[in-house]
């Protein structure tokens, strides 16, 4: 079970125009690299870990995003396994999961909380 | 417990021994069916969980152990499975009910399940000992055998079946200058194939650089503790300093020996037709278990077993019968396959033979002497029709009145034979790896509506063992849908219900240029990996216009987003385009300054040209700056677009060329350099029939003739060689390029997405004499029209490299941090490599 912290810690990632619309890139964070998505077409923002788990690369900012049935997604470059943006599963049928973070957009800035 | 019966008893405990391909499929089953009455233990005396044995070469070709890994140790943990690694089984004590490992571990079982597998046979040999012998078949056997290679020169194995001769292309793989297979019988493969087939065959694996010698017998493998030479019985001797033997395998039986089990007289666990042993509580399976006086060294008989003890341990009532032996060859390259009754000889039966000598293909069928049934038969050089006639065979489907045409194919353009997929009987095996009837496919299809390949081999499993089946499951799955009235075209995804073919139309006739642009107008969702580089392609055919704009650049790929091929560990390559192969002495040395400045990693590629490996992402636009600067363009070795026009050098210095090959192919090149298509295409241009360029190898190629030229077109090199086909012959250069726009600009058009020339040519009702009607004499009255789309698209052409440079926009993306753009990524590492440095190996 999955404990929501009430306190929670909000920190300046970057601006939301460094983000191009329909996709994502990275932002360095306390040295973590951290995917950041601007998922336009939904209004939506999401932000996951950079690293794929399939085989420990960090791009996942640089693959596509898209939907299966009404579950956004991101596919990662290497080998197009896909990943849940709300809640990390794996799509393709494997057992990894990837770690997802709140966000929210404030005066054109991008705040997660990791 | 009563005698001879298998009842079911609340968790029951049940040690199995052996984590191999069979005894992981029976863990698999039993999990399935009943995962709450059974405590499972396993002991494996290999370090790894079960892998793949039957993909074991893959190793050499890139397979990490990891990608061969069936199931990682979490799946045994998550469904409550007590494994133990590298502590093999020692002991029995059947009086007791336990078992006792190396390690000292004592466990007692209700039931046991032996799945030991096999050791590779060593015939008695003098010096098999020495350092340098090897056998194949394990993980460990391969990092031996890789780590001697470094120092060896001239290797050979023992052995010309199936396992040897994969063991030889191992040999090539590493990289050793020679390879000899040494085969004691008068043929290769003689279990599988006949004399005449393994003729071909001798002939097709010696193109591949192997050598061998067949009727040879062993006498002494020679060398002070290392290997230096084998001296046979006639008398001669090969100079070798690496050997490989594979003369068989050899049941592991030697604990149920211990502990007093029957063992056959040649080895291997007797079990009834339950796969009991001769103690009732005690089960083998795999290729340990002797049924019926046969070990069967296949990996499907041995899942059928595993599943059989499941089911029977669920209160099941399954029997093993004889299993079907049929089998194909994995070597890349050279398809083999024999079926059913393959030496059955007249007068018992009928028997059709087709041989090619020129291209290497022998097949053989054999008939019943009605004329009703196959029988059998063997197939070298093109295997094909493999699935389809081993499902002949089994199902004793009744043949059309030309069976002929069976090893044929259809010829004169009437593609039906008589025997379609659909005329099987439900209970026809199709995947016997997972042993899933054509039944289940076709019910999963009609009832459940699973109209996708992946989704079927979700519910079946179908197609996940060996993979050979998929074409068939496809097949079927679309075969039913048509039964049922279902339309049945290929969409190009969920989010879009049109054929690529009716989308490019949509998109051509609506003038739409961008991607989200065209999923509003035709699309639903949010889009996906599969049709957004699809649609981006159409969009560049189309248009031509800069990839990266309008917004255009988030529905590409990776490697067209960033204009590079993206590589293990996240760095990219950099390849300027080179045309026709030419280049000066300034430009070459313009590469090595930039490759040394940026620390990159430089190849000569297959294409004839220069690439730069390893470049970071934020690296990229002040490289290319650098190239730009220096007169290079892209080369768009990322894009699905023209490659490499490869061209010899021809009349400009041969004795032999008849015409300039160099200045054409460069020509060709700059003409078509950037279009954009449904997967990338490239080409050739040879001066002569010596065909220094491989133009028959690509796209399309160009010959040089006494009296013009030749264009063939559709040929592919890569996964599945295949030769391109004459179009027209003896003609001009005007007429060259006229057909070759044509050609070009219809396959743009008309090619589902990802699909080279070859394979849109094999799927082309009418095949090369309908495409040479459209392309040469303009049966569809299309051809000018098809001209001048092209002309639209070779005048719209600029570098797209020198545009990204030039854009900030575009430039600010080349960065691996937006908050910090100056930081590359921390992550990148490299290892050396010779005298340059190598990407590290994916990590776990
Ligand atoms: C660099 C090079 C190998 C080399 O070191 O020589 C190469 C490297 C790659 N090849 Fe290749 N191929 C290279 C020549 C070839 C050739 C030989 C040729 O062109 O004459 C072939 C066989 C000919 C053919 O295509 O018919 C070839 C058949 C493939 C295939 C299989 C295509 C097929 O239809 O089966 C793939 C996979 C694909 O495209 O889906 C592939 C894919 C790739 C990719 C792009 C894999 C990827 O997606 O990452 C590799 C990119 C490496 C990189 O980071 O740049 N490469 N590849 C060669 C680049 C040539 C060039 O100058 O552009
Ligand atoms: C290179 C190669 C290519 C092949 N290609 C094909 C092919 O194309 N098609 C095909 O159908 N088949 C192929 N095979 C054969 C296929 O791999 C085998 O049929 C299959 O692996 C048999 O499975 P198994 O579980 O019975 O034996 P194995 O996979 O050998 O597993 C037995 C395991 O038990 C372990 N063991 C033994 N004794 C003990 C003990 N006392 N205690 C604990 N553990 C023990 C062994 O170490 C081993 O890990 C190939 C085999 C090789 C080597
Ligand atoms: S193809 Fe002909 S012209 Fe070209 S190099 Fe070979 S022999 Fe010379
Ligand atoms: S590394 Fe991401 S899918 Fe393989």
């Amino acid at each position: 079970m999955t404990i929501q912290t009430t306190t929670e810690t909000w920190i300046l990632a970057c601006s939301t125009t460094q983000i191009p619309e329909n996709g994502g890139a990275c932002v360095l964070i306390n040295d973590q690299q951290i995917a950041i998505f601007n998922f336009t077409r939904r209004g939506e923002w999401f932000a996951t870990q950079n690293l794929c788990p399939h085989k420990q690369q960090m791009v996942l900012s640089r693959g596509m995003i898209g939907s299966s049935g009404d579950e956004p997604k991101v596919a990662c470059p290497f080998h197009k396994k896909t990943f849940s943006l709300e809640n990390g599963k794996c799509l393709s049928g494997d057992d990894y999961e990837i770690k997802t973070y709140p966000i929210k957009i404030e005066d054109e800035m991008v705040f997660i909380s990791i | 417990m009563e005698n001879g019966t298998i009842g079911q008893q609340p968790a029951s405990r049940v040690v199995v021994v052996g984590n191999g391909m069979v005894g992981y499929k029976f863990c698999e089953k039993l999990i399935a069916k009943a995962k709450e009455n059974f405590e499972i233990i396993v002991f494996g005396e290999e370090s790894r969980p079960a892998y793949d044995r039957v993909h074991l070469s893959e190793y050499f070709a890139g397979k990490t152990a990891d990608d061969l890994t069936i199931a990682p140790l979490d799946w045994y943990f998550n469904n409550g499975i007590k494994i133990y690694l590298s502590d093999p089984i020692t002991n029995i004590n059947r009086a007791n009910k336990t078992v006792s490992s190396h390690h000292g571990l004592t466990i007692s079982y209700d039931y046991l399940v032996l799945a030991t597998g096999s050791s590779a046979f060593v015939p008695p040999i003098p010096g098999v000992e020495k350092d340098g012998v090897f056998v194949y078949r394990t993980i460990e056997d391969l990092d031996l055998m890789q780590s001697h290679a470094k120092k060896a020169k001239k290797g050979a194995v023992i052995g010309g079946g199936l396992l040897g001769l994969e063991a030889a292309k191992a040999l090539l793989d590493l990289g050793l200058e020679e390879t000899h297979v040494v085969e004691f019988a008068p043929r290769l493969m003689p279990r599988q194939i006949d004399q005449a087939g393994s003729d071909i065959l001798k002939a097709k694996l010696e193109t591949l650089g192997l050598k061998i010698h067949l009727n040879k017998n062993t006498q002494e493998i020679a060398g002070e503790g290392i290997i230096n030479a084998m001296h046979f019985v006639d008398g001669s001797k090969l100079d070798v300093d690496m050997l490989v033997i594979s003369a068989g395998i050899k049941p592991r039986d030697e604990i149920a020996r211990l502990s007093g089990l029957e063992v056959g007289s040649r080895g291997g666990i007797i079990v009834n037709d339950k796969l009991q042993t001769s103690d009732p509580n005690i089960f083998a399976i795999g290729e340990c278990a002797l049924h019926d006086h046969m070990i069967y060294g296949l990996v499907a008989p041995g899942y059928e077993m595993a599943d059989i003890v499941a089911t029977n341990l669920c209160n099941g009532t399954k029997e093993f019968k004889a299993f079907d032996m049929s089998t194909k060859l994995k070597l890349i390259g050279v398809d083999v396959a024999s079926f059913g009754n393959a030496f059955i000889e007249e007068p018992d039966c009928q028997t059709i033979v087709y041989e090619n000598k020129s291209k290497g293909i022998y097949k053989r069928i054999n008939i019943s002497n009605d004329g009703q049934f196959l029988l059998g038969g063997i197939l070298v050089g093109d295997a094909e029709q493999y699935n389809m006639l081993l499902q002949t065979v089994n199902n004793k489907i009744v043949l059309p009145k030309d069976p002929e045409n069976l090893i044929l194919g259809a010829r004169g353009g009437a593609e039906d034979n008589g025997v379609g997929v659909l005329s099987l009987p439900d209970d026809a095996l199709i995947c016997s790896c997972e042993s899933v009837t054509k039944g289940q496919i076709c019910h999963e299809v009609s009832e459940n509506k699973i109209h996708t390949v992946d989704d079927l081999k979700k519910c079946t499993k179908a197609g996940t063992g060996c993979g050979g089946c998929v074409p068939m499951v496809k097949d079927l799955m679309l075969g039913t849908m048509k039964a049922q009235g279902i339309y049945v075209r290929n969409i190009v995804c969920e989010h879009f219900d049109y054929t690529r073919q009716e989308l490019f139309d949509l998109v051509k006739i609506n003038e739409i240029k961008s991607y989200e642009g065209v999923l509003d107008k035709f699309g639903h969702g949010d889009g996906c990996e599969v049709c957004k580089p699809a649609v981006s392609s159409i969009l560049a055919s189309l248009w031509n216009e800069m990839i990266l704009a309008k917004g255009n650049d988030i529905a590409q790929d990776s490697n067209d987003r960033f204009l590079a091929n993206i590589q293990k560990g996240g760095t990219y390559s950099v390849v300027p385009r080179i045309a026709g192969g030419e280049i000066t002495p300034e430009k070459l040395i313009v590469i090595g300054t930039v490759a040394q400045k940026y620390g990159l990693y430089t190849k000569i590629t297959g294409g004839q040209r220069i690439d730069m490996f390893g470049a970071h992402l934020n690296d990229l636009p002040a490289i290319w700056e650098e190239l730009i600067e220096a007169g290079f363009e892209s080369g768009h070795a990322y894009g699905k677009a023209l490659r490499t026009v490869k061209s010899c050098v021809g009349s400009t210095w041969c004795r032999f060329g008849l015409h300039d090959s160099v200045t054409f192919a460069v020509e060709i090149e700059n003409r078509y350099k950037g279009i954009r298509a449904p997967h990338k295409f490239k080409g050739g241009v040879s001066g002569c029939v010596r065909e220094c360029a491989e133009a028959q190898a690509k796209d399309f190629g160009i010959i040089a003739t006494e009296k013009g030229w030749n264009l063939y077109v559709c040929g592919n090199g890569g996964a599945k060689p295949q030769h391109a086909q004459l179009i027209a012959g003896d003609i001009s250069k005007e007429d060259c390029v006229k057909y070759l726009d044509r050609f070009l600009m219809f396959y743009i058009k008309t090619a589902e997405p990802l699909t080279r020339t070859a394979t849109w040519l094999n799927k082309m009702d009418g095949g090369i004499a309908y495409l040479k009607d459209v392309v040469v004499n303009n049966s569809l009255g299309i051809a000018e029209e098809l001209e001048q789309e092209m002309a639209g698209l070779i005048n719209n052409y600029k570098c797209e490299w020198k545009e990204a440079i030039e854009n900030d926009n575009i430039r600010q993306r080349f960065t691996h941090f937006v908050n910090a753009p100056e930081v590359k990524d921390p992550s990148v590492t490299f290892s050396p490599l010779r005298e340059q440095k190598r990407a590290l190996e994916w990590s776990k």
